[in-house]
């Protein structure tokens, strides 16, 4: 009974880290129609910053609840900096080409940044493992968790139901969802279609920054740690429905249930897993869970 | 049969170079133009499916099969054979197009390349924990006869040289053939719109299965040679990254021409052979910027560079 239990806990932990980094991605697929392969780079820049920050300020003998000031602190300035720039700095000049055309310039982008990363921190790995184990830790029944697993199951939780919130509640999550359903109508209405570019953008890369900053913690931070997420994330996304919120939430859960319950029962088939729930997902619904109908071209 | 058209005669000519040139080649060099005449045949796939409108980010599947397909004949069966290696990987990956073509034949854009891509994850995976395939290290590869005839010690690496050399004219003439074929031109018909291609009696699937067929094809073949060429092989070959430097070159080639894989293929392998001596660490950033500016102020590739008054197919 303990081991279902274990499996489910650490299918949610898995999950709620997925949907994390996955939501950006569909984000921004959703309102602007990239699919960016610098997600995982994103979420990279947001882990080194994060444990840079949060190691300069443990370093500097600051109280040590202020790190997690630190790795929000972290994210965000990557979110808001790098955002924008690559948004008004590349990105404008090639809306309108081809979907395919646009996940090249993501895909050059990616490159890019992963060799700045290793300009700027070198190869070593960083370690910043102190906010993992300064919350002490929980029992549930047999089995003990970390807190910080829990935040990481919450904090995803609240940011996707604030989005959720947003999105149906205010003039400017109305915008975004009426950007969402048609660009050009949007435009002819008088929405600055730009501005919700830029917007969207910032924002989903600020969401890929705090997933990796949060994540930072966990592991140790390495050159390379960004080009795995990209694929998982896009296997989440994919399952759900690109540029579906829901579809996310839903993907991330089912892809986070079956990788745990693959690592407890046949580690072999951990990476593979995650791919055939997609591929099924696939056969069945050939365009995600929560696709909405497309029209064709004549 | 035809006269031979301009592009042929060039495939051929560029053939009987390579050929002559090859024995006065030193080692390095002669083993740097076989991994791109290799890597050019897998572009040369890509070229296909690109002028079908299809960009694939999952190109190391048939690339790492072929390679597996050459060197687990070696690993568990002791056979080292160059052609029946070879034959071996191009039957393998046709086998294997054959059924991940029938998922993917119904996606397009963005979708078939993210698919074609996870299907290359699903390798790169499962070889990652076979222990009996060498896990993430990898195996040697040992070569000793071709077609029954043993080879001496020194012989390998230019029997294999001739041989990619071969396959990679021989392949430009057929693929350059098949383009100008009534199937072949269906497939920018069926980037440029699917429905009148369906409205006019063709059917777009079976061009899609078939350009990806062709295509996993020339992979399969390229990766045995690589296989062959380099003499180890381990799961990165299916790793998305692998992918993802085909589409670079094959973006930087455009796709004019058969030719320009091979030229891009080329130029490829020998600024990254030298831009990894200079700054291992910055290598990326070159590739990445490089491929910006080609999207950006050459979007038919090198190949227009040389063309300048070529329209847009």
């Amino acid at each position: 009974m303990s081991h279902v239990l274990a499996v489910v806990l650490d299918g949610l932990i898995y999950a709620s880290w997925l949907f994390m980094v996955a939501i950006g991605l569909t984000l921004i697929y959703g309102v602007m129609k990239i699919l960016n392969l610098a997600h995982g780079s994103f979420y990279a820049l947001g882990a080194y910053a994060a444990a840079s920050l949060a190691g300069r300020w443990l370093a500097g003998g600051h109280a040590p609840l202020g790190s997690y000031a630190m790795l929000i602190l972290a994210a965000g300035l990557v979110g808001l900096v790098v955002g924008p720039v690559l948004e008004r700095g590349l990105l404008r000049f090639v809306y309108g080409k081809d979907e395919t055309v646009l996940v090249l310039v993501t895909y050059a982008v990616f490159l890019i940044l992963e060799d700045a990363i290793k300009l700027v921190w070198g190869v070593d790995p960083y370690f910043i493992s102190e906010p993992y184990g300064l919350l002490g830790s929980l029992s549930i029944g047999e089995l003990t968790y970390p807190v910080y697993s829990a935040v990481l199951v919450v904090v995803p939780l609240l940011v996707g139901g604030a989005f959720a919130a947003a999105l149906k509640m205010t003039r400017q999550g109305r915008l975004l969802t009426a950007v969402i359903h048609d660009r050009e109508v949007s435009a002819a209405m008088g929405v600055d279609v730009g501005r919700v570019y830029l917007v969207t953008f910032t924002l989903g890369t600020t969401l890929a920054a705090i997933g990796g900053a949060l994540t930072a913690p966990t592991i140790s931070v390495v050159p390379g740690m960004g080009v795995e997420v990209i694929v998982l994330a896009f296997a989440v996304v994919v399952t759900g429905g690109l540029g579906s919120f829901p579809g996310a939430a839903l993907g991330a859960l089912l892809v986070g249930l079956v990788r745990s319950a693959a690592v407890h029962y046949f580690p072999e088939v951990e990476l593979f897993s995650i791919y055939v729930v997609m591929a099924l997902v696939l056969v069945v619904r050939p365009r995600g869970l929560f696709s909405a109908l497309e029209a064709r071209k004549i | 049969m035809r006269a031979l058209d301009r592009t042929e005669k060039v495939s051929a000519l560029l053939l009987a170079v390579l050929l002559g040139g090859g024995v006065l080649l030193p080692q390095w060099a002669l083993f740097l133009v076989t991994v791109s005449l290799a890597k050019g045949l897998v572009v040369l796939g890509l070229l296909l499916l690109m002028r079908t409108g299809l960009v694939t980010f999952g190109q190391g599947f048939y690339y790492c099969l072929g390679a597996y397909a050459a060197g687990t004949l070696g690993q568990l069966l002791h056979v080292s054979d160059v052609a029946v290696m070879l034959l071996a990987a191009v039957a393998v990956s046709a086998a294997a197009a054959s059924v991940v073509g029938l998922l993917l034949a119904s996606y397009r854009g963005i979708f078939f390349s993210m698919l074609s891509l996870a299907v290359s994850m699903i390798l790169y995976g499962l070889l990652v924990k076979s222990s009996a395939l060498g896990s993430t290290d990898g195996f040697n590869i040992a070569i000793a006869t071709i077609a029954g005839v043993p080879l001496a010690a020194g012989a390998r690496r230019p029997v294999v040289f001739v041989l990619a050399a071969t396959l990679a004219a021989a392949s430009c003439m057929g693929l350059h053939r098949f383009l100008g074929s009534h199937q072949g031109r269906l497939a920018p018909a069926v980037r440029d719109n699917e429905l009148r291609v369906e409205y006019m009696g063709a059917s777009v699937r079976s061009v899609v299965f078939v350009n990806n067929l062709i295509a996993a094809v020339l992979t399969g073949a390229a990766g045995a040679l690589t296989a062959m060429v380099v003499g180890h092989i381990d799961p990165e070959l299916a790793y998305w990254t692998t992918s993802g430097e085909f589409v670079f070159v094959a973006i930087l080639g455009g796709t004019a021409s058969v030719l320009a894989p091979f030229l891009a293929s080329l130029l490829f392998e020998l600024l990254r052979s030298f831009a990894y001596e200079y700054s291992p660490n910055a290598w990326q950033m070159v590739v990445g910027a490089t491929m910006l500016l080609v999207i950006m102020f050459l979007p038919d590739g090198l190949w227009a560079i040389f063309r300048p008054r070529l329209k847009r197919a």
